[in-house]
């Protein structure tokens, strides 16, 4: 009886999830171009991966850097905003709206917005730069900007982040800080001590979601720089998507995949091994 | 002896306690509420508010300035930052831009994003039923497992789904989007499982009684006390069928099979160019009006829906 409420997401397991899965596995072991048959390569997809295809390396390269400065400097600036948000201040829900609201609406709409903020003759970053002095800049196009310009326009959609900040700040008891206040502990020891410890599920869990969102990136280096200038946006997911439907070669992004599937396995466990350390929760009456 | 030293001790607890609540209630006189800020603290507050929300705000407002302006004020240095006239006309002139049909695209956009809705909002309800209320070998390790597919990245499925969409020679058609909602969500199942576990047991038990079926159950009970949950679900749901890229990508090639995202990624920058920036801003707005209307329509239900869910260990 109970499996009959189950049913439809075990089926849809086994056809959309489960079984590409295993798929994918064994499929990383043959090369496939879907005109001709597949044959059987062994490991030569993962071989030539990682010691004869430069753009795989540059990719997780790519990639790696996006995940290192994007998601934390993402979630400084979400708890910034949550911290904020959680003084006495007027017109709250106007302001948590105005924030939020750009990372609901994100997607090709929202991408395509900031190819035109980022127009080296007539985009708005530009103009904004020229009005305080500073020289304009080729942001898509130029090998040394590329790559920030992504970082900086994922900045922008924090918003997800910064309302479940918001939640986790008024949950923390006002006890502790009217305790503090009387002991005489000012506003930054309030901050290290009570909502940094007090906020540490939550900081981990939007780190453990960003990461794992962060490696696939992929529409906006799509639509934006289609992984260019030289490479310097050749995201792994978009390289992926290229090898796949572009140059056909469904076993070598199938090995790709994998790879990519393997990788966000080890860091989420490794979050989850240092989370130990310094994830911090309330013992459970 | 114990009875005095007892009488001692209370007193003295006693005086202490009264002591701290004097001290904090003269605190609280002297500097307000432990929240109440100084004056030097709001204006920092506010100017950070101010300058962050400057930021924010500025693309949206740009797309729709953008969008409302002639085409010569569009490329003009420096910028105009009100457009002036207003264009309508740009709305109704960026649907005849030559490009994919474009009401066919927002047709087919409807439809998977009904489906998609429909299709994972109800699925996704009656598993999450059966993990919040029914017991069954396997439940555990099963609900583990769905947790666990919330990392397994799109692209690792991506292949294999497409050749399974091949041999049914199902590419280039609808239904490789519209399907797959149909079998639940293990973000939404994950959610409404929690906000089932918060409904009282007895309603359930009280018509088990009365002879109920399960299925009657979760109709009549479940469903119709879950509504905030549901609602929660499918909003979510709608904002991201709305969106969605990647799949449409993989599996539409042919214009009139275009949903509304592959409709404006097809158009290519020195072909943007030439209809010009204010046309196909004007596009990207419509496209983005549906979400918007949600998102200020459903605003309470967006922030519930990520407080569930991402607060609850």
């Amino acid at each position: 009886m109970a499996y009959s409420f189950i049913a439809p997401w075990m089926i849809g397991f086994l056809l959309f999830t489960g079984g590409p899965i295993i798929a994918s596995f064994v499929l990383s072991f043959f090369k496939w171009r879907m005109i001709e048959p597949p044959s059987f390569v062994g490991l030569s997809n993962y071989a030539d991966l990682f010691l004869s295809d430069p753009l795989f390396p540059q990719s997780l390269k790519v990639t790696g850097l996006y995940v290192l400065i994007a998601i934390p400097s993402g979630q400084v600036l979400a708890l910034t905003l949550a911290i904020l948000l959680n003084q006495r201040i007027r017109f709250l829900s106007f302001w948590r709206s105005l924030f939020y609201l750009p990372s609901v609406v994100s997607g090709v709409a929202v991408t395509v917005l900031w190819l035109w903020m980022y127009d080296p003759n007539y985009g708005l970053i530009n103009h904004l730069l020229q009005m305080v002095g500073l020289p304009s800049v080729n942001w898509l196009y130029s090998e040394k900007w590329s790559l920030p310009a992504l970082i900086i326009k994922s900045l922008w959609g924090v918003g997800g982040s910064m309302v479940i900040y918001l939640a986790g700040l008024q949950g923390v008891p006002q006890e502790l800080y009217e305790a503090a206040q009387i002991d005489g502990a000012g506003d930054r020891s309030a901050f290290f001590h009570i909502t940094l410890p007090m906020l540490s599920p939550v900081i981990f869990f939007n780190l453990v979601m960003g990461i794992i969102l962060g490696i696939q990136t992929f529409t906006e280096p799509y639509l934006m720089t289609g992984g260019g200038p030289s490479n310097t946006t050749l995201f792994l997911g978009l390289y992926l998507y290229q090898a796949a439907f572009h140059f056909l070669k469904m076993g070598y992004a199938a090995a790709m995949a994998w790879i990519m599937f393997l990788i966000i396995l080890a860091v989420t466990l490794l979050q989850f091994k240092a989370g130990e350390r310094w994830v911090y929760y309330e013992v459970a009456e | 002896m114990d009875v005095v030293l007892q009488k001692e001790v209370k007193g003295a607890r006693r005086r202490a306690n009264a002591f701290a609540s004097l001290r904090r209630r003269a605190y609280i006189v002297l500097w307000g509420t432990a929240h109440r800020m100084g004056l030097l603290k709001k204006v920092l507050v506010y100017s950070m508010l101010i300058t962050l929300a400057a930021a924010f705000a500025l693309p949206l407002y740009w797309m729709i300035s953008t969008a409302l302006k002639p085409l010569d004020q569009v490329y003009s240095i420096p910028p105009q930052w009100f457009p002036n006239p207003i264009m309508w006309s740009n709305f109704p002139n960026a649907l005849k831009v030559r490009g994919a049909p474009v009401l066919l695209c927002a047709w087919n956009t409807i439809q998977y994003t009904a489906s998609g809705v429909l299709g994972t909002t109800l699925s996704s309800a009656l598993v999450a039923y059966a993990f919040a209320r029914l017991d069954f070998p396997g439940k555990n390790a099963l609900f583990m497992l769905i947790l666990s597919t919330l990392m397994i990245p799109f692209a690792v499925v991506m292949v294999p789904q497409f050749i399974i969409w091949y041999r049914l020679g199902w590419l280039d058609t609808l239904k490789p989007l519209m399907i797959p909602p149909w079998f639940g969500g293990a973000f939404n199942i994950f959610l409404l499982r929690q906000f089932f576990l918060t409904l009282p047991k007895d309603y359930d038990e009280a018509a088990l009684i009365d002879g109920a079926s399960r299925w009657g159950i979760f109709w009549r009970i479940i469903v119709p006390l879950s509504k905030p949950a549901l609602a929660t679900v499918a909003v979510f749901a709608f904002v991201y069928y709305w969106n969605d890229f990647l799949a449409p990508l993989i599996i539409i090639s042919s214009e009139e099979n275009f949903v509304l995202t592959l409709y404006l990624a097809n158009f290519k920058l020195p072909f943007i160019g030439q209809i010009g920036w204010n046309l196909y801003m004007a596009a990207a707005t419509m496209f983005l009006v549906p979400c918007l209307l949600v998102f200020f329509f459903a605003q309470k239900l967006f922030v519930r829906g990520i407080v569930i869910t991402g607060l609850k260990r």
